[in-house]
């Protein structure tokens, strides 16, 4: 997995040959690497890097991220590849630090050589990575569902066509909520990156479908009970919005819970809050019969396509949405069939640029921004999805189930056109 | 002090900054762009060293200075429109500016009040940081897009994104506040620093103003972080609020006590030692930080005084 330490090989010759002093000795040194190159590149791997969140707070994503590209590379080589090549995933642990991040997306690249880096998930390491990325000049397809991307704030190597983001999510689910959940919303979410996507994108959208934020509660990530925080939701409250991220959500709904015993305020939630977490925890009873967003269900529902159904026998996912080896292995089947669907972008873009290695970067990028759908199917299972190639970043539609019985069951599905924004950027006019 | 001994001094470190320069030019891409973060997080840990090792105060909250360089700069790049240079010296002031006040009121504590005190107002910091997320991008943080992030100076211009630029200025800041630290840690300031720590009830026996002395090093400490943060955020364009996280604060401590506290080479080898520790172990096991671990329980086992701390004791006693 491993490059070799200190590779002496591998680095640019420019700076060593100025210690050398001999341009010719080193063009000489160099050009038996690239008749060994030119030779093998036709049926050489194509080496995605994946940058993974093997440890950190973003582990329990990371273990599944990891088990569908296993899955889909499977699928794509099993099928004869990229281009006729096999793809060959080298994988390092970001730690689910930014600072770590940049570092990886660099090894990758420097030292693992790999032709384009893909896979994150947690913002900050999106964000932390992104200058690294586009300095190195490398294609960095992301998993992540932030708005960073399409903000505009990023640069041109970096893509999320595989997943869309939480600005199309919340705009999307508003009317929906407005129409069921009631006109008088409080929002409760953590104050970091991922909240604030939810704090300044929902407020808009329920004013538009005829609903309002009646409060906006942050809480801090390193908050561990949150009773104090409930007195601040209004009375008048018809439904609370929450997002709670990582494991501090159990003591949230317990709490709450306690707080409002059998009566309160409507729920709705983002599933994120629960992903890789058993629905039916103790603890957790207080969300029974509220509802929630799902980018892709986690329970087999019974209207499942057959490319779903292919999908989830793929990652040996159950009708639960647990490892088919161990129920209580919950998958984070909400985010993680981004994985597989950024794969088969990857590969769609690849086959089009006609790539066959770094020097092809450039073309991957104009090829992946040229890209304007992806039909529902086999290699696009959640749904249909249009992209949109100036602010690189994907729409599709979003799923709203009710949680009863202990299962999650999907009652209502958005278009694709309720999330879709007036883009703020234009990557394409970047140079390369 | 002999003249001999002095040239020998100085000429180790400068020998060292020489094979750093060389190594611009010999190593593979992947660990020249490594070496470049390591010099300028070993800039970091010489700040802390010299509060730590030097003045014996043990600080659980640096990780503020390097975030008030960090931030100084890409807040004033960001927001301001500051050049390269004008941002650096903005993350120097702001800098400067935190360790005055964190300095004055922290004094009033030593031991483990000291600490407990540091870490609590990095913590504020932090959580300012994040309150203030509209502006900073909280967690998230900011990117410094490429063209902010090049010095024109008349009609050429430097650009700080180009890798072998990056390691010469992350060079050329680690070389002066290597000296820096070299020739303070051989003044009488620096004198008076050692006898703080090794007893400061008689140091202020003897007349010296123990407060002021170590006030002084709490804001050249401060300076030379928030030197390395406003380069961090100049040279690799991100500036995020995990750098101002409690991690951050215990990392120069870890690097500081690997690399040999109140060493001045000590920093960089600590630096160096755990960051390729931690890079190595990361590409075998997802289990690394254990492999981290057992290295770190290693040395304090068998070189309690850290690398160049054990060094210094059995075979180069002259090392400062």
């Amino acid at each position: 997995m491993t490059g070799r330490f200190f590779d002496l090989t591998n680095g640019k010759a420019s700076r060593r040959t100025i210690l050398k002093g001999l341009a010719a000795g080193a063009g000489l040194a160099a050009a038996p690497g690239f008749v060994r190159y030119a030779q093998a590149q036709s049926s050489a791997p194509m080496r995605i890097g994946f940058q993974a969140h093997r440890t950190g707070i973003g582990a329990a994503y990371g273990r599944w991220y990891e088990r569908t590209t296993a899955a889909a590379v499977k699928a794509i080589n099993a099928a004869g590849g990229i281009n006729g090549r096999p793809i060959e995933v080298v994988i390092e642990d970001d730690g689910t630090d930014a600072a770590r991040g940049a570092e990886v997306v660099a090894k990758l690249a420097t030292q693992h050589k790999v032709d384009i880096v893909y896979g994150t998930l947690f913002s900050n390491v999106v964000v932390g990575s992104a200058p690294t990325a586009g300095e190195l000049k490398i294609p960095y397809y992301v998993v992540s569902e932030g708005y960073h991307v399409a903000s505009g704030k990023l640069n041109r190597y970096v893509f999320q066509p595989g997943i869309t983001d939480v600005r199309a999510q919340v705009t999307s689910v508003a009317p929906w909520i407005a129409a069921n959940a009631g006109k008088k919303i409080t929002m409760i979410f953590p104050d970091y990156a991922f909240g604030y996507d939810h704090r300044d994108y929902l407020p808009p959208a329920l004013q538009k479908a005829g609903a309002e934020v009646v409060a906006k509660i942050a809480i801090p990530p390193t908050e561990s009970s949150f009773t104090k925080y409930f007195p601040q939701i209004p009375s008048d409250t018809d439904a609370i919005y929450h997002v709670m991220v990582g494991p501090a959500v159990l003591t949230f709904v317990k709490e709450l819970g306690d707080f409002y015993g059998s009566s309160g305020p409507k729920l709705f939630g983002f599933i994120d809050s629960l992903e890789a977490v058993d629905i039916n925890s103790p603890g957790l009873e207080y969300l029974d019969g509220s509802h929630f967003w799902e980018g892709s269900p986690r329970y087999a529902q019974a209207d499942d396509t057959e490319a779903q159904k292919a999908y989830r026998a793929a990652v040996d996912i159950d009708d639960n949405g647990a490892a088919v080896a161990d129920a209580k292995d919950v998958s984070t089947a909400a985010h993680m069939f981004g994985c597989w669907e950024t794969l088969y972008v990857i590969k769609k873009a690849m086959e089009d640029a006609g790539y066959k290695g770094p020097e092809d970067r450039a073309k991957l990028v104009e090829a992946t921004e040229a890209l304007t759908e992806f039909a529902e199917g086999p290699e696009h299972p959640q749904g249909k999805k249009v992209f949109n190639g100036k602010i690189h970043q994907c729409f599709g539609t979003q799923n709203i189930s009710k949680l009863e019985g202990g299962k999650l069951k999907v009652v209502h599905k958005t278009a694709i056109e309720d999330g879709m924004y007036e883009p703020e950027a234009d990557y394409t006019k970047q140079s390369l | 002090m002999t003249e001999a001994s002095t040239a020998r001094v100085y000429g180790l470190h400068a020998a060292v900054v020489a094979v750093l320069f060389a190594l611009n030019f010999l190593l593979p891409d992947y660990h020249h762009g490594l070496f470049a973060r390591i010099l300028v997080l070993a800039t970091f840990a010489m700040g802390y060293n010299l509060l730590f090792g030097y003045a014996g105060l043990l600080s659980l909250g640096h990780a503020m200075f390097f975030a008030a360089g960090l931030y100084g700069s890409g807040l004033a790049i960001t927001y301001l429109g500051f050049g390269v240079p004008a941002a650096f010296i903005a993350g120097l002031v702001c800098g400067a500016l935190l360790a005055l006040v964190v300095g004055l009121l922290a004094l009033r504590t030593s031991g483990v009040a000291f600490m407990i005190v540091t870490m609590m107002f990095a913590q504020a910091l932090l959580l300012t940081i994040v309150y203030f997320n509209q502006w900073t991008g909280g967690d998230q943080g900011l990117v410094l897009q490429q063209a902010s992030r090049i010095v024109t100076i008349g009609n050429a211009s430097v650009d700080l994104t180009v890798p072998t630029v990056r390691y010469v200025a992350a060079l050329v800041l680690f070389a002066v506040v290597l000296f820096a630290t070299l020739a303070i840690v051989r003044s009488r300031f620096g004198r008076v620093l050692v006898a703080i720590r090794e007893n400061e009830e008689r140091t202020r026996m003897l007349g010296y103003d123990t407060f002021a002395n170590k006030l002084a090093a709490i804001v050249l400490s401060g300076v030379f972080c928030a030197a390395a943060g406003a380069a961090y955020a100049l040279l690799f364009g991100y500036v995020g609020s995990n750098f101002a996280s409690v991690q951050y604060s215990i990392l120069p401590l870890l690097w500081v006590l690997a690399g040999g506290a109140a060493t001045t080479l000590g920093p960089l080898i600590g630096t160096l030692f755990i960051y390729y520790v931690t890079d190595i172990a990361s590409s075998y096991t997802s289990a690394w930080l254990l492999i981290v671990g057992v290295a770190l329980i290693l040395l304090v086992l068998f070189a309690p005084k850290g690398i160049l701390g054990a060094v210094r004791k059995r075979w180069i006693r002259w090392l400062p």
